[in-house]
């Protein structure tokens, strides 16, 4: 699926094709022209990607052949263990987790998962985890703890899913209590945004020693759209929102919210699955590196630094 | 049709067309106010020497920070700290209106800096930290500016041994600093996970409303949460699961009593008690170790 904003590539990429036709066609040389229009057709390409308004970057965050939480397992780790439930009664399938080799490193990954079809997607309720998600996020944390793995969260979600239920079960207590626990953590924890990292929902598994941001995913306090139905109290206007809720990597890096970028395959990662783990894997080995020689401690502190130096106001 | 019936199916339909969520401002200023849930009028000095709670029907009114300090602590006790910390627009915001003009009419509404005072004082003896928000102030929401008085009168009793109180008012994060907000949620929390590790009482109080970031941070991780009578208490809006559910929500949805029942709060308390039901609880956890 081709999104709005790339119909120009496409139109270059049909009008090489034709070229090519033509020429074997007619046997005539047209190799020359065919380079110069890949040429423009890759440069092009690079202007564009690189400089995306927000709220085409929420298209490609969002786009469905994007990878998943699945995907990254099998890109990215070897020998995953799922483990399942919150031993409370529910396995929520919007948080996934379990243990698993990255290289040769032993740990703990769990992530929120979105599906790619409508029957996965009613699987996965969206990426949007209940409170019994976060309980049983709470418990596998608790168990690299007590092992001594690292953790490793991967985040792509629109949001805790607000519904009647996760009100009766606390869904804002089960967010709160995995933000006060994963503080006390004495284990490395990285997160990452892979996609979508909208609220509450998201800081949910985020409060990490490393956060880093894949190139396309946003990170933000509300959706564009809630936040223009709120402000605006129009959500048409979620693209004025967009800009002005500063949600993409840079902005996020100049905010010191976040710790790092991942770069993606140009035009984002649905181009090329294998790249796209290559590259995740390669960061996140480098942020594990950097904290094997911390003691339990010096993560909690580390953490708790990380976060206090967060906010900007006048005293 | 008696004319009784008449006047009783009137008062039910006044009555459930009250707003959910009722301005404060409404009333201020008047002599005789109107109660939201009675329709009651009534003189403004006796809803006041009822602390804002309607004495008819016992419809908690919103209070503002200020009046809440003086009717919890012990008088002349409670020392405001922090109360230089002020908002920036980091962000330049501006949606319909610019953050900044925002900020500068909330503070004239309610002279105060933020949407939360902080402070230490006394409750019936008890010495507490406390972080009194202030819905009328933007709507109570929490921005870099709370995160951080929240945070810094956390580490502030951490430093005096002493236990910490959040009496919570708020819409949620402040979506004006975006993601900055957000990380208040954890900073928050952080800050409380020390407490934790210090073994320090940490109590929540909820009052209408609490909301969004603040429920699902500092606002409900307490050792015990107690809420006012009549609040409503949520992650996610009312409006905001219709939409999602396409259904209409039970009537008592996201109270106080609602919560209760399913288990998400230690106890309910009339506003009239609050000030003795926190100083036993403090009182029976103070002993020697």
């Amino acid at each position: 699926m081709k999104l709005d904003f790339e119909k120009p590539i496409t139109k270059i990429e049909e009008k090489i094709e034709e070229l090519k036709k033509m020429s074997e066609e007619s046997g005539m040389d047209l190799s020359k022209e065919i380079a110069v229009f890949e040429q423009q057709s890759q440069e092009y390409k690079k202007e564009l990607y690189e400089n995306l308004k927000p709220v085409q970057k929420l298209q490609i965050a969002r786009h469905p052949n994007r990878p998943n939480f699945l995907d990254y397992i099998n890109l990215i780790t070897t020998d995953f263990v799922e483990m399942h439930g919150d031993r409370e009664g529910t396995d929520d399938r919007a948080i996934i987790g379990g243990v698993a080799r990255i290289d040769d490193t032993p740990v703990m990954i769990v992530g929120t998962v979105k599906g790619k079809s409508t029957k996965e997607n009613l699987e996965y309720n969206f990426g949007m985890p209940q409170p019994e998600g976060y309980r049983k996020a709470l418990r596998l944390f608790e168990h690299a703890n007590r092992f001594g793995l690292p953790i490793v969260t991967l985040i792509d979600t629109p949001g805790a899913y607000p519904g009647i239920k996760a009100e009766e079960h606390g869904q804002g207590i089960a967010i709160a209590v995995n933000l006060k626990e994963m503080a006390k953590l004495e284990v490395p924890v990285i997160a990452v945004i892979t996609g979508e990292g909208c609220s509450g929902g998201a800081l949910g598994l985020a409060v990490a020693n490393k956060v880093l941001v894949l190139e396309h995913a946003y990170y933000t306090v509300i959706s564009p759209e809630g936040c223009a139905s709120i402000l605006w109290r129009d959500a048409s206007k979620a693209s004025e929102a967009a800009e002005a809720l500063k949600i993409t990597g840079p902005d996020l890096l100049k905010n010191n919210i976040i710790d790092g970028i991942v770069k993606e395959p140009l035009g984002g990662a649905h181009y090329d699955y294998e790249a796209m783990g290559e590259e995740l894997k390669k960061e996140i080995l480098k942020s594990l590196k950097e904290f094997k020689n911390f003691t339990p401690q010096q993560l909690k502190d580390d953490r708790y630094n990380k976060f206090r130096r967060m906010g900007v106001f006048n005293s | 049709m008696t004319l009784k019936d008449w006047f009783e199916t009137r008062k039910e339909e006044q009555h459930a067309a009250r707003p959910i969520d009722p301005k404060i401002d409404d009333n201020i200023g008047k002599l005789w106010v109107k109660c939201f849930n009675c329709n009651a009028q009534l003189p403004r000095k006796e809803l006041e020497q009822h602390m804002m709670v309607c004495p008819q029907c016992g419809y908690h009114f919103r209070i503002n920070a200020r009046t809440r300090i003086k009717q919890l602590f012990d008088e002349g006790t409670f020392e405001e700290c922090f109360e230089n910390i002020s908002p920036s627009d980091p962000l330049d915001f501006f949606d319909t209106e610019s953050y900044k003009d925002r900020q500068q009419k909330a503070k004239a509404k309610t002279n105060l800096n933020d949407a939360v005072v902080t402070g230490i004082g006394k409750v019936n003896g008890e010495e507490i930290a406390c972080a009194i928000m202030d819905f009328e102030y933007m709507g109570g929401s929490m921005g870099s500016v709370v995160g951080e008085k929240v945070t810094s009168i956390i580490e502030k009793a951490l430093e005096k041994k002493i236990p910490v109180v959040t009496i919570t008012a708020s819409g949620g994060a402040r979506m004006q600093e975006s993601a900055l907000s957000l990380m208040q949620m954890a900073k928050t929390s952080c800050a409380v996970a020390k407490l934790n590790d210090a073994k320090l009482l940490y109590i929540n109080i909820l009052t209408d409303p609490t909301y969004g970031g603040v429920t699902a941070s500092f606002g409900t991780i307490g050792d015990i949460i107690i809420a006012e009578q009549g609040a409503r208490i949520g992650f996610a809006g009312r409006r905001v699961i219709e939409q999602t559910i396409r259904q209409k929500l039970p009537a008592d949805f996201q109270t106080a009593e609602y919560l209760m029942k399913h288990g998400q709060l230690d106890m309910i308390t009339k506003r009239s008690e609050l000030k003795d039901t926190l100083a036993k609880i403090l009182k029976l956890h103070r002993h020697e170790n």
